[in-house]
């Protein structure tokens, strides 16, 4: 169900997330230790150019990395191809990509 | 050894495509028995009209694969005490092939693929030039190697649970071959062979669940050649940049 173009995506974007998972972990365990409070979040993310791109880079990564991994199991398991699978994929990267962005931007814009 | 009741009890499939059901038969036990000897004995001495299709029974064609009890496998070469389970065989044609009548499955997508793969050589001299010296152990003649005694049996093909998912997937057999080709020395158009998997049925749709090399009965390993062309063409992606 992938072409090498796909596959390509796919695998890069899990190499550009295999860091920002890390760091993601990393900065949770640093930030959860003596209580969290969205006031502390806010107060390391709000008008970051760092986490803005850090997060950022996260949400493209995982949309298409996301949209890539579904659009398989739509098709090998639901049997949905041609346009449907062409729209639905899109769809989801676009939904995820959205859903992401509006979060990265709550978070980092001030 | 256990003791064994002196008759097999034996599911076959029977019917076209279209209309599919199994049959019972009472086959008798012998202690050396392949499950192709239960077919041909149904056919010989219980139901003249049962189809199946064997040649050379010593492991050499690939003809005689059927499933049994569920798994792709040589009949010619399969003991029946191997697979028995408590005196009973089910008996199907291969998986993942549209089936012509009883046990003879319809070898065309398989062999079609073949061909869609582009598994053909692309000679790199004329006849009028010498004979290329090829050195045995050279590493790509070595894996080469690996993959030359493929008897095209399509065992790895109904093993396949990608092909299960998609139609459109060329299968591990074909796959395989083109990878023989791609270490080829002699093979003059390494690219064309790398574009001919990249498309939407090619290596990149593997998922790498090894059934092929689990059930190939001549111990190749197809799994590991599709994972050899995944790292070729993505290596060529970057080469040559689309």
């Amino acid at each position: 169900m992938l072409n090498l173009k796909l596959y390509m995506l796919q695998r890069i974007s899990a190499l550009v997330m295999l860091p920002l998972v890390l760091g993601h972990i990393a900065v949770m365990i640093y930030a959860a230790q003596g209580g969290l409070s969205a006031a502390e979040i806010l107060g390391r993310t709000q008008g970051s150019l760092f986490w803005f791109l850090f997060y950022g880079t996260f949400v493209i990564a995982v949309s298409i990395h996301a949209a890539i991994g579904l659009r398989v199991i739509l098709y090998e398991w639901m049997g949905i191809k041609d346009f449907k699978l062409e729209i639905l994929s899109w769809g989801i990267c676009l939904a995820l990509f959205l859903l992401g962005a509006r979060a990265v931007l709550a978070v980092t814009w001030s | 050894m256990k003791s064994r009741s002196s008759t097999l009890q034996v599911k076959v499939n029977r019917g076209s495509q279209a209309d599919q059901y199994f049959q019972t038969f009472d086959v008798p036990a012998d202690d050396n028995q392949t499950v192709l000897d239960v077919v041909s004995w149904i056919q010989q001495h219980a139901d003249p009209t049962l189809s199946y299709r064997f040649s050379c029974r010593v492991g050499m064609c690939g003809s005689c694969a059927m499933m049994v009890n569920g798994e792709p496998r040589w009949t010619c070469r399969t003991h029946v005490k191997k697979v028995v389970k408590a005196d009973r065989l089910t008996i199907e044609p291969l998986r993942n092939l549209p089936v012509i009548k009883d046990l003879a499955a319809d070898m065309d997508p398989f062999f079609d693929k073949w061909v869609a793969a582009g598994g053909r050589h692309h000679p790199s001299s004329t006849r009028a030039d010498p004979i290329a010296k090829v050195d045995p152990t050279d590493k790509a003649r070595v894996t080469a190697d690996a993959s030359i005694e493929c008897i095209n049996c399509a065992v790895c093909y109904a093993a396949c649970d990608t092909v299960a998912g998609n139609p459109d997937y060329l299968g591990p057999a074909a796959l395989q071959r083109v990878w023989t080709l791609y270490n080829d020395a002699k093979d003059a158009d390494k690219f064309s062979l790398l574009d001919q998997v990249s498309g939407m049925g090619g290596c990149h749709s593997c998922h790498s669940m090894g059934s092929c090399t689990h059930y190939c009965p001549n111990e190749l390993d197809p799994m590991s050649a599709i994972a050899g062309l995944k790292r070729a063409t993505a290596r060529s992606f970057f080469k040559r940049g689309d």
